[in-house]
């Protein structure tokens, strides 16, 4: 509440009551906001703007007017609390203002997590359902996608939750994970639309996603747990980096080369483009010309997608697909940023019994996790803190030389957070 | 804030949580499970009373976890049956429903 008081003695714009202004206009002016609309970029601002103008909901302009006065004030007003929906634990992100004295409208802001498809694929009908169910309720803003991976429906009052979110539920949604158990988990869009999808990911995403409702709904672990699945080692769910449990497709055999393409591709860049931005490039120097035709070292292969990026149609991923599972990924916490290790080098993940026999193995991780956890602490930083052996030893997984620290490098290095 | 129970005013924060853990009595619980919508049965009150025990050995309202680890050696279930048992008892949660009606201070942290 220190923000409170610091607040109370700052000079106050024009919203004291939130019902003084005139021009006929449902918003009251907020000129640092306005601010943000003069840039070179499409502005939120403008956004709510419509929206508010066009629903006509108090608390869009009660959000509005909180901003500019947090701009004004350089501090943020909103405060947690407590809001679940019968028989859960989580979802329901509180947003409570520290100010609502000053901007009633603005009381409460609450935020529904509601779980993706896999894949993020959705079908219109079901946007559109969303979408009045959230207008009839809610604020109307929607965050496609939040970094949880949820879709975040943004804006409702504590008494509106339960029947808001019957009325999805009814609709075949369900809320998203938070507090400390399973997260709401995200695939890429996997062999539903991508050719280098080394195993069915939105298929996994789903059975994980059942077998572990339970903890999503009703956490009870030591901290946050994330799964997330990518299709092949381009990660572009950026597994390795956000989540602990990150499930990367990979091969073990060697890249498949189409001739015919890998020489249409030479004949229209040139060996020179062979050389430069294939050869050149391949982080551990598998690659190498041999009679004028391009050779792959299978061994020296670190699957780090470059060359199969850069050839898409001439060369593609091995036959004997799966996946690798790397544990650890996080952001600051106890310690600092992790990556994910590498904790189970390779895994066949074709049918039903494989999918079994992984969440058995998860199952059986988390257990030790939850013995061997602090409270509060990701179980990338219990393994750290006790040693990967022990690790190891704990889950029945034998040692691998594969099990690096530092299975990539670059590609995966993003701009500090 | 306060509440009214047989003729006394007991302190309670926004959320309704008791603000003094020391005015905690049964009359008090009942009270403030009505706020909850709840009936208060035998499988209730063993769990305040562990929530109060353990608040008074330790100082800290339990982890979730221990306390289905508790209920789950206790009536022999297991892990994921015990947390069925704990929200049938408190749909809305140990955290937000049990902790107050055992009048200990609200959890901190996005439980």
């Amino acid at each position: 509440m220190v923000g409170a008081t610091d607040a109370s003695s700052q000079e106050v714009h024009h919203c004291g009551g939130c019902n003084a202004d005139g021009n006929g206009k449902f918003l009251h002016p907020t000129p640092m906001l306005d601010e943000l609309e003069s840039g070179p970029w499409p502005s939120f601002i403008s956004g709510f703007k419509g929206l508010a103008e066009r629903t006509k909901k108090p608390m869009l302009r009660g959000v509005m007017d909180q901003l500019e006065y947090s701009y004004n004030t350089k501090m943020g007003y909103w405060k947690g609390g407590l809001v679940t929906v019968d028989g859960y634990g989580a979802g329901i992100i509180t947003r409570y203002s520290m100010i609502k004295d000053k901007i009633p409208e603005a009381a409460e802001f609450h935020t529904m997590r509601i779980q993706p498809a896999p894949g993020l694929h959705y079908n219109t009908a079901m946007l559109r359902e969303l979408c009045d169910i959230w207008e009839k309720y809610g604020s109307g803003i929607i965050t496609l996608h939040g970094q949880t991976g949820d879709i975040m429906l943004q804006g409702i009052e504590q008494d509106s939750v339960q029947e808001c979110f019957d009325e999805l539920n009814r609709k075949g949604w369900d809320l998203g994970g938070a507090g400390a158990g399973m997260r709401t988990a995200v695939s890429c869009i996997g062999p539903g639309r991508c050719e280098n999808a080394c195993y069915d990911n939105l298929k996994l995403h789903l059975k994980a996603l059942k077998h572990f409702v339970g903890v999503l709904h009703r956490p009870e672990w030591n901290y946050k747990l994330k799964f997330k699945f990518s299709g092949c080692p381009n990660d572009c769910t950026n597994a390795i980096m956000r989540s602990d449990l990150a499930v990367i497709g990979t091969w073990r055999d060697a890249i498949q080369v189409d001739r015919d393409e890998v020489n249409a591709w030479v004949e229209k860049k040139g060996i020179d483009g062979l050389v430069n931005q294939v050869i050149n490039l391949c982080p551990t120097k598998a690659i190498s010309l041999k009679d004028g035709e391009m050779q792959i070292e299978t061994r020296d292969c670190v699957r780090c997608m470059h060359c199969l990026n850069a050839m898409p149609k001439a060369l593609s991923p091995g036959k004997e697909r799966g996946i690798s599972l790397l544990m650890g990924g996080k952001n600051t916490l106890k310690v600092g940023v992790n990556m994910g290790s590498l904790v189970i080098p390779f895994m066949k993940m074709e049918s039903d019994e494989d999918i079994e026999a992984f969440i058995e193995q998860i199952e059986e991780i988390i257990d030790w996790w939850e013995d061997a956890g602090l409270d509060h602490e990701r179980i990338g930083e219990t393994i750290e803190r006790v040693g990967l052996k022990q690790f190891l030893d704990g889950v029945g997984i034998e040692a691998d030389i594969n099990m690096v620290s530092r299975p990539r490098d670059n590609p995966y290095f993003k701009a500090p957070y | 804030m306060s509440i009214e129970v047989n003729g006394v005013n007991y302190e309670v924060d926004e959320n309704g949580y008791l603000v003094n853990l020391e005015d905690w009595n049964e009359d008090v619980a009942v009270k403030l499970a009505e706020g909850e919508e709840i009936d208060m049965g035998e499988a209730h009150w063993d769990l305040v009373r562990f929530l109060r025990n353990y608040y008074e050995e330790y100082q800290i309202a339990p982890a979730v976890k221990v306390l289905t680890k508790a209920i789950a050696s206790e009536k022999g279930l297991d892990k994921k049956e015990a947390s069925e048992f704990l929200y049938g008892l408190f749909p809305k949660g140990p955290a937000l429903q049990a902790c107050k009606i055992a009048g200990l201070p609200k959890p901190t942290g996005c439980v």
